[in-house]
């Protein structure tokens, strides 16, 4: 159950998509955000539909996984749409009840809506399912680290940040073994009203918690143990290369953020 | 003997239609009786675990059934807990599901949660401590001061306390010494014979396995390839290595007796040492 989560998680990959530096891919995922949030227009819209189907095809990662995830967040899409539809001013009303009306301009700042949260849930999920998770830690270091110079612990930050991504996976399966293991004993989660479940949540809690406990205090007698006393003197065992192909997504991302802008001037 | 538990057909697919698919287990039929002591021996990744889980409805089946008693126990999934009374499943590493502010409490959370009245629940507890070897004066103590043994003890104990009519533990014995392994061994025997119970256990021990199970089932890949009496399955020793098994120790001792010549093909095979010494003594005897 918990295990379908598909939002999020790694699929490796031997793609064009997925080789690129991982610095890069951050930096392209936000200017994409920025993308779809300057498009304006109906072709801003599709360059940016044209960019994200061209990554999903180049990372051959199936289009389906893509539409799952969406799925998880179908009700934050649905509930946007509808405070869109019903809560825009607009001239051309297409129906009135009471206080409610239904405008032209309403109809199509949903759709336009519906679009960029698509796109930007796809989007970013395009950087999380191409690129490890240690990668993606490493690219953040890398990225922040100018801000060394203001003391900011980026290195610490950074070392949180894989180590909470790598316990993930690890505290599901605990979560989905201990859930078992009192649901043979006859715990209940699913019946009852809100303060029975909360109480039922206890038997998964507590065990949960003893165990996030030990493992952190394993962890740090593993990393002690192997001398790590943080990140000033520390090299990298993977040293990250900016090659062609990383500039070139770089120009082409950059080249049709551009066109998005423009077409957004002209109007098109 | 009647029949207590039926699979018919069962296949399990994990995350199916995604890269991760996974084919756990692949139509597996089986039956098992009142009053026996299985051991369910695989490699890991064979489906042992898959295979359990299905028995009191903890996974659900993507084909096939399971049925408890007759009972198809997909029909209601209201008796959904009532199965899981009858079917207690003690997990690996059970030690890591315990809870309660007291070992007491604890043991009786499962008897709470098949609504029983307060006596009778005291009376479960008390029976399960005390075939279990819990003192009194653990009862009453934190089950988180315990040393990991004793844990371990509670933890088995808190499923003995349901009296389930079949008894599943998967790999209760992994990381004890031999002592406490023996001890827990013991414990879960004289269950089985208290009443006319079923016992299966997942062990990766031969040895555990061969002192204790009266039928032995051998998975390989999700399918079942062995079942039969232990010196049926035990004879198969080839088969057993090929499928990345041991055998138990003195049946390997006989197996190499026999390679080298030591001893001829006619001498029977054992499984435990006592049977191992004692064929020995005859064959020199009769030399």
């Amino acid at each position: 159950m918990l295990k379908d989560i598909t939002l999020g998680q790694y699929f490796p990959g031997n793609s064009v998509i997925h080789k690129l530096d991982p610095r890069m891919k951050l930096v392209l995922t936000i200017l994409y955000i920025v993308m779809v949030f300057t498009a304006k227009s109906p072709a801003g819209y599709a360059i940016a539909f044209g960019l994200l189907a061209f990554v999903v095809l180049a990372s051959r990662i199936s289009p389906k996984l893509i539409l799952r995830s969406l799925r998880t967040l179908i009700i934050f899409i649905a509930i946007t749409a509808i405070l869109n539809i019903f809560f825009t001013p607009g001239e051309n009303v297409l129906f009135s009840w009471k206080f409610i009306k239904i405008t032209e301009e309403g109809l199509w700042f949903a759709f336009y809506m519906i679009l960029r949260i698509v796109f930007l849930i796809a989007g970013t999920s395009m950087l999380t399912y191409t690129t490890s998770p240690i990668m993606l830690t490493d690219g953040i270091e890398r990225l922040l680290s100018p801000l060394r110079v203001v003391r900011f612990p980026v290195h610490e930050l950074a070392m949180m940040m894989t180590i909470a991504l790598r316990f993930i996976p690890t505290l599901i399966d605990e979560t989905d073994k201990i859930m078992s293991a009192q649901k043979a004993r006859g715990a209940d989660f699913e019946s009852g009203n809100l303060l029975k479940r909360a109480k039922a949540m206890i038997p998964l809690l507590i065990p949960l918690f003893v165990s996030a406990f030990r493992r952190a205090d394993e962890l740090a007698t593993a990393m002690e143990c192997r001398c790590y006393r943080g990140g000033s003197g520390r090299t990298k065992y993977r040293v990250m290369h900016l090659r062609l192909s990383d500039w070139f997504a770089f120009f082409l991302c950059a080249a049709l953020e551009a066109a998005i802008i423009l077409a957004g001037i002209y109007g098109i | 003997m009647a029949e207590l538990l039926r699979c018919e057909n069962l296949t399990h697919i994990y995350s199916p239609k995604t890269p991760f698919e996974f084919k756990a287990l692949d139509s597996i039929n089986l039956t098992i009786d009142d009053g026996c002591f299985i051991g369910l021996i695989g490699h890991t990744g064979s489906g042992k675990s898959t295979l359990i889980q299905h028995f009191n409805g903890l996974l659900q089946p993507t084909s096939g059934n399971v049925y408890i008693r007759g009972e198809n126990i997909a029909d209601d999934k209201k008796k959904l807990r009532d199965i899981r009374f009858k079917v207690g499943l003690v997990f690996q590493f059970p030690e890591y599901q315990l809870f309660e502010e007291t070992v007491e409490k604890d043991i009786a959370f499962g008897p709470t949660n098949m609504g029983l009245g307060k006596e009778e629940i005291d009376r479960r507890v008390k029976m399960a401590a005390e075939m279990i070897g819990i003192s009194d004066e653990m009862l009453k103590k934190s089950p988180f001061e315990l040393s990991g043994g004793q844990k371990r003890r509670v933890a088995i104990a808190g499923v003995i306390a349901m009296e389930p009519e079949l008894l599943i533990l998967d790999e209760p014995t992994a990381g004890l010494d031999p002592r406490g392994r023996d001890e827990i061994l013991g414990y879960i025997r004289a269950y089985q014979q208290s009443g006319s119970r079923s016992v299966v256990i997942v062990s990766h021990s031969m040895d555990d396995v061969a002192k204790n199970a009266d039928r032995i089932i051998v998975m390989r890949g999700g399918r079942i390839i062995m079942d039969g009496a232990p010196a049926a399955v035990f004879d198969r020793a080839d088969e057993l290595i090929e499928a990345g098994l041991d055998v138990p120790f003195a049946a390997g001792v006989m197996r190499r007796l026999r390679q080298m010549g030591a001893i001829g093909t006619s001498v029977p095979s054992a499984y435990t040492l006592a049977e191992a010494a004692e064929i020995l003594k005859k064959e020199k005897n009769n030399r």
